[in-house]
């Protein structure tokens, strides 16, 4: 994508939102960021800009660069080309002032600062911190003011203040003399980011602060931080891997993939399943979750088919139609093709018994009947086809032999047998549709219904088969008074 | 207790301590000389500067009859005490035992300050002061000095505290690449370089005949030899030196957490690497010119206050220097009391490697 489609599309994401590119007051602003470990690409060309007051949510795949776009902003990796500007503590504290003044923008390069300077204006929540020494939970807390101490000062009352809230805040006072070795995963990552609000920095960068942490303190920890954006007007960046729960905290969220921003808006126009699936390149569904209001988020496993199913048809649908159901281990007939079609070959492939007939020739009755015994004995029947002239009326009628057809919806097809005066009427018509991506778990629901005793089949029971996949929606409350 | 405090209170109880070992291994030996007139013999040298007066005097240039005025400091001193010693007991304090056992302390104070620094900077706890090769270094420049009189144009002492500079910087010189010194690297370039002097005191120590039971003794380490000279040379470097480290043990604590977070908290890593590996190694080098290659202060006496005092480098370092130095007098008072000749090296390891073990097995092992 080009960099102008790219805006293009932004601007498409989030159209009813100002667009905030005049805007003076910025926190973070990262501009073409290109970074290379060795010959490749890590990040190519990312854009980015985070405001005060503003909680934005990296999502991506493993390895789509979120954590070196995060050491990048943070001045630990250097780029290969483009910039990262981060705003200075005065400037966000009084953004007021600098509105309207762009040629002092407060906004310095991150390359040009010292390991002080950065810090004074950037806190990082990481990841994992190797923390095998018996440092106390208050000694922890209290290296946050590392940047604003001289070498030879003892605490100030200032330093004294700013860790004490900082404590309250997160609620690690109570183990305040407790070793860092003696506390909980969650304990441990609320210490780190008070250690963080010690810092007193106007942006906060998070890498996977909630990876290692279970579903309360999760959405604990990621509460605390939108409680600070709120209430303290910090800019942050938070790489999360849990897409429910950057949902359901952040303002905005930037999508990465590959090392570029592929989407970049409000959680509910950037997440949806179908650029999540290109992102993650998984199949993914989203719908909105009913117990909180959030989207419920989850990819999707091709469920692994016990059946026997019968396709019916040819050429390109049938083909592709074997190969995803052989690979979810359903055991395979197709027929009747031509001699020579590419279904036959892609079924002898996955093992598949195959009925087929001489091409350009009238189906005699002997195959006719085989393939419609083969048919009717199946769990499931497929119908998947593509030329306008099909299904031929063959194929309807081996269809029509099962109870439990599924029409493979992937061209124009549905329109052809809904259209086709023969069809009307027949099983073909009335079984449920689905596409390619689906098929699998369509297939495996109707399959599961056989032998079916006689009744009609309800489509309804397959609406969206992509969402019936049994799992559970969860949501946890977090808990304010954190008991 | 805030970390300020308990630096104060625990380093005041260990300077005492240091102090008091002091004084009582001056009086031990042959000759047991009274503790109370051991402190009068050093009472008796307390000298005061009261009055410094200016006068002009010519430099003389060789060879040429231009005399230049320069002005020249005459102070006077004031001996506040007089204490009445027998002057027998006194030279042997002041000219014998005070200088060895001062030069016992500074090395200590010096190796267990370095070893701090080094078991905190590599986040390792089998780093010891030498890590990056100084006293192999400096053990190359020594033998040479001892083997080969004639090739080496400095002192023993100045030579073997070249050799040790040189040694660790090139050590960081070749773990240095774009600007960037990872610890891993450093570790591993110090293993090479010291396997490869190794080789080098070795072929020296086999084709030096009559001097190879000097080089022996100065390889295990004594203070068998100590001058006041050696004092004066050691002491400025060793004291100045910790101080300054002492002054870098907040970005110490800092740099536990890991280089990033470091990073993260304000501190310019690559340099403060630099600035701590520097003191560390000159301190090191300074202390190994005059007593050879003691072993165990550097790695033991850390290790066994980090298990007392915890891992807080501003409550650790000052402790365990001074802890460093009372631990090395005692152990040199026992070199010089037994009818044996014993490097002090020896006991080192013999004291120190069995108290370390039990501490190990009586208290909970927190890593670094």
């Amino acid at each position: 994508m080009t960099r102008a489609e790219r805006d293009h599309c932004d601007e498409s994401d989030h159209g009813d939102e100002p667009d905030h590119r005049d805007d003076a007051t910025r926190a973070i602003e990262v501009d073409g960021l290109t970074v290379s470990f060795g010959e490749e690409a890590v990040l190519d060309g990312v854009d980015a800009t985070v405001e005060p007051g503003e909680l934005v949510g990296l999502v991506g795949p493993n390895g789509a660069g979120k954590t070196t776009l995060l050491r990048t902003i943070s001045g630990v990796l250097a780029p290969d080309a483009g910039s990262v500007r981060v705003a200075d503590a005065d400037h966000s504290a009084d953004a007021d002032r600098a509105a309207g003044d762009d040629s002092d923008r407060g906004l310095d390069d991150v390359g040009d600062l010292s390991s002080a300077a950065a810090s004074r204006r950037m806190a990082v929540v990481p990841q994992t911190t190797t923390l095998s020494f018996a440092f106390s939970v208050r000694e922890l807390v209290e290296m946050g003011r590392h940047p604003h101490r001289s070498r030879f000062e003892s605490p100030t009352r200032e330093d004294r203040d700013r860790v004490d809230a900082a404590m309250d805040r997160t609620r690690t006072a109570q183990f305040a003399d407790r070793s860092i070795e003696a506390v909980s995963g969650g304990e441990r990552q609320r210490v780190l980011l008070a250690r963080a609000i010690a810092q007193d920095a106007p942006v906060l960068l998070l890498d996977e602060p909630t990876a290692n942490l279970d579903l309360h303190h999760a959405i604990e920890t990621m509460r605390l931080v939108r409680e600070l954006v709120d209430d303290e007007g910090t800019a942050a960046l938070a790489a999360i891997h849990d897409l429910e729960l950057a949902a359901r905290v952040c303002d905005r969220i930037l999508v990465l993939a590959d090392g570029e921003i592929v989407a970049n808006g409000p959680p509910e126009a950037v997440l949806d399943a179908d650029r999540l699936a290109a992102a993650f390149d998984a199949r993914i569904a989203v719908e909105p979750s009913p117990l909180d209001g959030g989207l419920a988020i989850r990819a999707m496993d091709d469920p692994t088919i016990d059946h026997r199913v019968h396709v019916v048809g040819g050429g390109e649908p049938a083909a592709a139609a074997i190969g995803r159901l052989g690979e979810a281990g359903a055991a395979l007939s197709l027929g009747p093709v031509p001699e020579g079609d590419r279904a036959a070959s892609t079924a002898a492939a996955y093992d598949a018994e195959v009925v087929t007939a001489p091409p350009f020739s009238a189906v005699d009755s002997a195959t006719r009947e085989r393939a419609r015994t083969m048919a009717a004995d199946a769990d499931a029947v497929v119908l998947a086809a593509e030329a306008v002239d099909q299904p031929s009326d063959v194929w309807l009628e081996c269809f029509g032999a099962s109870p439990n057809g599924v029409v493979l919806d992937s061209t124009t097809i549905a329109a052809d047998v809904g259209a086709r005066s023969d069809a009307v009427g027949t099983p073909a018509a009335r079984a449920p549709r689905t596409d390619l991506d689906s098929l699998p778990g369509a297939v495996d629901a109707v399959a599961a219904r056989a032998p079916v005793q006689g009744a009609e089949r309800d489509p309804a029971s397959l609406a969206d088969p992509r969402l019936a996949d049994g799992g559970v929606d969860r949501a946890v409350d977090s808990d304010p008074d954190g008991s | 207790m805030q970390a300020h405090r308990r630096a104060a209170t625990y380093s005041s109880g260990l300077l005492a301590v240091l102090v008091v070992t002091v004084l009582a291994s001056a009086a031990i030996g042959d000759v047991a000389i009274p503790p109370g007139d051991v402190v009068a013999a050093v009472g008796n040298q307390i000298a005061i500067p009261t009055s410094i007066g200016v006068s002009t005097t010519t430099l003389g240039v060789p060879f040429v009859d231009v005399g230049i005025p320069v002005p020249a400091l005459h102070a006077s001193y004031w001996h506040p005490f007089a204490f009445d010693v027998a002057s027998t007991d006194e030279t042997i304090v002041v000219a014998l035992r005070l200088p060895r056992v001062l030069l016992a302390a500074t090395v200590g104070v010096g190796l267990a300050a370095a070893g701090t620094v080094m078991q905190g900077l590599f986040r390792n706890p089998l780093a010891d002061p030498s890590i990056i090769g100084v006293s192999t270094g400096a053990a190359v420049g020594a033998v040479a000095a001892i083997t080969l009189p004639a090739l080496v144009p400095f002192g023993l002492e100045w030579m073997a505290f070249g050799t040790g500079l040189l040694t660790a910087f090139g050590v960081y010189w070749i773990a240095t690449e774009n600007g960037r010194t990872p610890v891993a690297t450093l570790l591993l370039a110090g293993v090479a370089i010291q396997a490869l002097l190794g080789a080098v005191i070795s072929f020296l120590m086999i084709n030096s005949g009559r001097s190879m039971e000097e080089v022996v003794y100065w390889l295990m380490g004594n203070l068998h030899a100590a001058q006041w000279a050696d004092v004066r040379f050691a002491l400025p470097v060793v004291v100045a030196g910790t101080l300054a480290l002492w002054a870098f043990t907040p970005d110490m604590n800092v740099l536990l957490l890991g280089e990033e977070d470091a990073h993260h908290l304000g501190v310019e890593v690559e340099r403060t690497k630099r600035i701590l590996l520097g003191l560390a190694t000159i301190v090191t080098a300074a202390g190994v010119a005059v007593a050879g290659v003691i072993g165990f202060v550097g790695l033991i006496v850390p290790h066994v206050l980090r298990l007392l005092v915890g891992p807080d480098h501003r409550v650790l370092l000052p402790t365990s220097a001074l802890a460093g130095g009372a631990f090395l007098v005692a152990a040199d008072t026992l070199t010089r009391t037994t009818p044996e000749v014993l490097p002090v090296g020896i006991v080192t390891a013999a004291a120190g490697g069995p108290f370390f073990l039990y501490l190990l097995r009586e208290r909970e092992v927190h890593g670094l």
